[in-house]
């Protein structure tokens, strides 16, 4: 007797369970499994053909989502074993690369956010050449601007945490930067003028530099709070904010086509 | 032969001949779209960077800088943003020419007709996913994540770098001082940003390639991404070596390599070269030719556009959306400018007034 393995699971209780239409090749079908899904729900259930097309989006935004999702899942794999304190933290990370045998959780995590920066910059430009930006998707453009400056403070803020030196001489270069915000720093221009009575508002303990690092040097206090805004703070943003810009795409019309 | 082109290569690289040589392929490109997109063109580039990147890979030193693993995704980004630079001017290229001939753009071909998403849409993303997938993983598999000495306040290592993605930003620190490099420079380019779908509002050319007829916006913005940003982090990441020197690409990083600070403000150029009286004491007195400079500089550029090229611009736009244009333009336009006065007269500040920490 011939079975029909195919039928036999598509017809069974525990797949009609789960996926709520059948698996047959009307459009109606293919319709519903759009509809009836959480995730492919995102999408319409049609869109224009030319808005479809690998040449025309390159996929780049769709896939600055998906390597999110990779950072996701392999970050938090990494939060099993990190301890974001200056005793542990480099230990940790040494553990990672000596006792766990074909480990590349730790490289997944890193090249895939690297590359997140460069997916997220190579999706901005197609959004460019295609004039997508106008009219009426200007709000996600910025939306999209607000998106790529968390994506790259994701990175920085990612990049401290092994606390190596490495690390930590390239976030004391770029934290230096805040040192000079006019007015808000103890060494930009302004700050100076920022004095109440004699008394100094702004100096190396109030500024904003010392907000961002909790201290006057990158330390034990820096690595927590870049540890916090890593795995927490920005992601949660970003993820509100991409709800945002996905939502944003359907009611604007759909990928953007000539008129 | 090898060793004299590569000593040829590493006397002739500096900033300045780097950043020109970068501006006039850029002005061909544009210039020229529809020959600079033809597929041999493409390759006769493509095969060029190859043999570049190939005879640098010869050189211990280049090889060092170029597989440093934070660095080897700056020699990917070169390689794919170059490619679809390419692929998206040849598209715009061939929907310019069907435009002329009064046909509809390959997307407009195709706009009315529906697909369904599962299956088409999925499957595409669903392979482009896998393929991302496999090559991240592969990526890992074959680079390790660095890893250096444990953490040590003490010991700063020469160069000190920030991530590539800000390197050139720390790039333009040698131009201006940090809280225009760090933080007005950044803060305008994130406006900048966020600011043009509501100055570029023309609803033609949504939606499909195309270049004619967006050229100066095309233009503009292809020139700050690849001139003043690609390019100025590939200068940040490779050729910048200890104390921030300049380094050629075949040029060992010596920590000894001196370096004469010659640089001079407009003022003692301005009081002392040119007038031969001294520095006046007092800092208004002192900074007013540069302060005025500064001031000519975003008052009298746009107000004299606004008449002459930029006319139409300035009709269509209206008063307060062509002011934040020029401003924006402006600021951006004064990286290259402070570039170039540096390269050509060694101008250290315009305006220096380090009693306020206020130096452009
Ligand atoms: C974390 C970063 C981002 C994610 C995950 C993301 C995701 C997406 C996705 C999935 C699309 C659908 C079309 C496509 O795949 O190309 C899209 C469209 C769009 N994105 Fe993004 N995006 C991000 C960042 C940005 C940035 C940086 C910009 C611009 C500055 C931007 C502006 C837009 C616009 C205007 C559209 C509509 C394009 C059209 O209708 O053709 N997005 N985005």
């Amino acid at each position: 007797m011939k079975m029909n393995i195919g039928k036999f699971i598509t017809e069974s209780q525990l797949y009609k369970s789960m996926f709520r239409h059948g698996y047959s090749t009307s459009e109606r079908d293919r319709a519903l499994s759009v509809m009836t899904n959480v995730f492919f729900h995102l999408h319409p259930v049609k869109v224009r053909k030319s808005g479809a097309r690998f040449g025309f989006t390159w996929c780049a935004g769709g896939l600055s989502f998906f390597v999110f999702l990779t950072l996701v899942v392999s970050g938090i794999l990494l939060m099993f074993y990190y301890r974001p304190t200056v005793e542990y933290a480099y230990n940790d990370i040494m553990a990672l690369r000596e006792h766990v045998p074909f480990g590349i959780m730790r490289e997944l995590h890193r090249w895939g956010a690297h590359a997140m920066i460069i997916t997220v910059w190579l999706h901005m430009f197609r959004v460019f050449m295609t004039g997508s930006y106008k009219p009426p998707r200007e709000f996600n453009w910025v939306i999209g601007v607000i998106l790529l400056v968390l994506t790259m403070l994701l990175s920085f803020t990612g990049y401290l945490l092994p606390w190596d030196q490495l690390a930590m001489w390239a976030i004391t270069v770029g934290s230096n930067m805040a040192r000079a915000t006019p007015f808000l720093g103890h060494e930009g221009p302004g700050a100076a003028l920022l004095s109440l009575g004699g008394i100094q508002l702004v100096h190396a303990g109030s500024d904003v530099r010392f907000a961002l690092l909790g201290g006057r040097f990158v330390g034990a206090a820096a690595l927590l709070r870049f540890y916090i805004l890593h795995c927490v703070a920005i992601p949660t943003a970003v993820v509100v904010l991409m709800s945002v810009h996905f939502w944003r795409i359907r009611k604007d019309g759909g990928i953007s086509g000539p008129l | 032969m090898l060793e004299s082109f590569k000593n040829f290569l590493n006397s002739v690289s500096s900033p300045v001949t780097i950043f020109t040589s970068a501006v006039l392929v850029f002005a061909l490109f544009v210039t020229f779209p529809r020959q600079a997109t033809s597929k041999p063109a493409g390759l006769a580039v493509l095969l060029l960077v190859l043999v570049f990147f190939g005879i640098g890979l010869t050189d211990e030193h280049f090889r060092t800088i170029v597989s440093t693993p934070d660095n080897v995704p700056i020699v990917g980004l070169i390689f794919l943003f170059g490619y679809f630079t390419w692929y998206a001017m040849r598209k715009a290229v061939i929907n310019d020419r069907r435009i002329e001939k009064g046909e509809p753009t390959v997307e407009q071909a195709e706009t009315n007709e529906k697909v369904l998403v599962f299956p088409y849409l999925i499957f595409i993303e669903f392979v482009v996913a896998l393929a991302y997938a496999v090559m991240l993983v592969l990526w890992s598999i074959f680079l390790k994540a660095p890893l250096e000495e444990p953490a040590n306040p003490t010991v700063s290592p020469n160069p000190s770098k920030a991530p590539w993605y800000f390197l050139g930003l720390q790039e333009m620190l040698v131009y201006f001082d940090p809280w225009i490099a760090g933080v007005l420079l950044p803060t305008f380019i994130i406006l900048g940003l966020c600011a043009i779908p509501y100055l570029d509002r023309d609803p033609a050319g949504s939606g499909y390639y195309s270049f004619k007829g967006r050229k100066p916006v095309i233009i503009v913005y292809l020139f700050g991404f690849w001139i003043l940003w690609i390019l100025l982090i590939l200068t940040g990441t490779f050729l910048r070596g200890p104390n921030w020197n300049f380094f050629g690409p075949f040029e060992v990083w010596d920590v000894h390599k001196v370096v004469p600070l010659v640089n001079v403000n407009l003022s003692e150029l301005i009081f002392i070269k040119w007038l031969g009286v001294g520095l006046p004491k007092l800092w208004f007195l002192r900074e007013a030719p540069g302060i005025l400079t500064v001031l000519a500089y975003l008052v009298i550029p746009p107000a004299i556009l606004a008449k002459t090229v930029f006319k139409n611009v300035f009709k269509k736009l209206g008063a307060v959306r062509y002011s934040i244009l020029v401003m924006l333009l402006l600021v951006m336009v004064a990286l290259p400018i402070k570039m170039y006065l540096r390269w050509a007269f060694n101008l250290k500040y315009l305006v220096a007034i380090p009693e306020f920490f206020f130096n452009i």
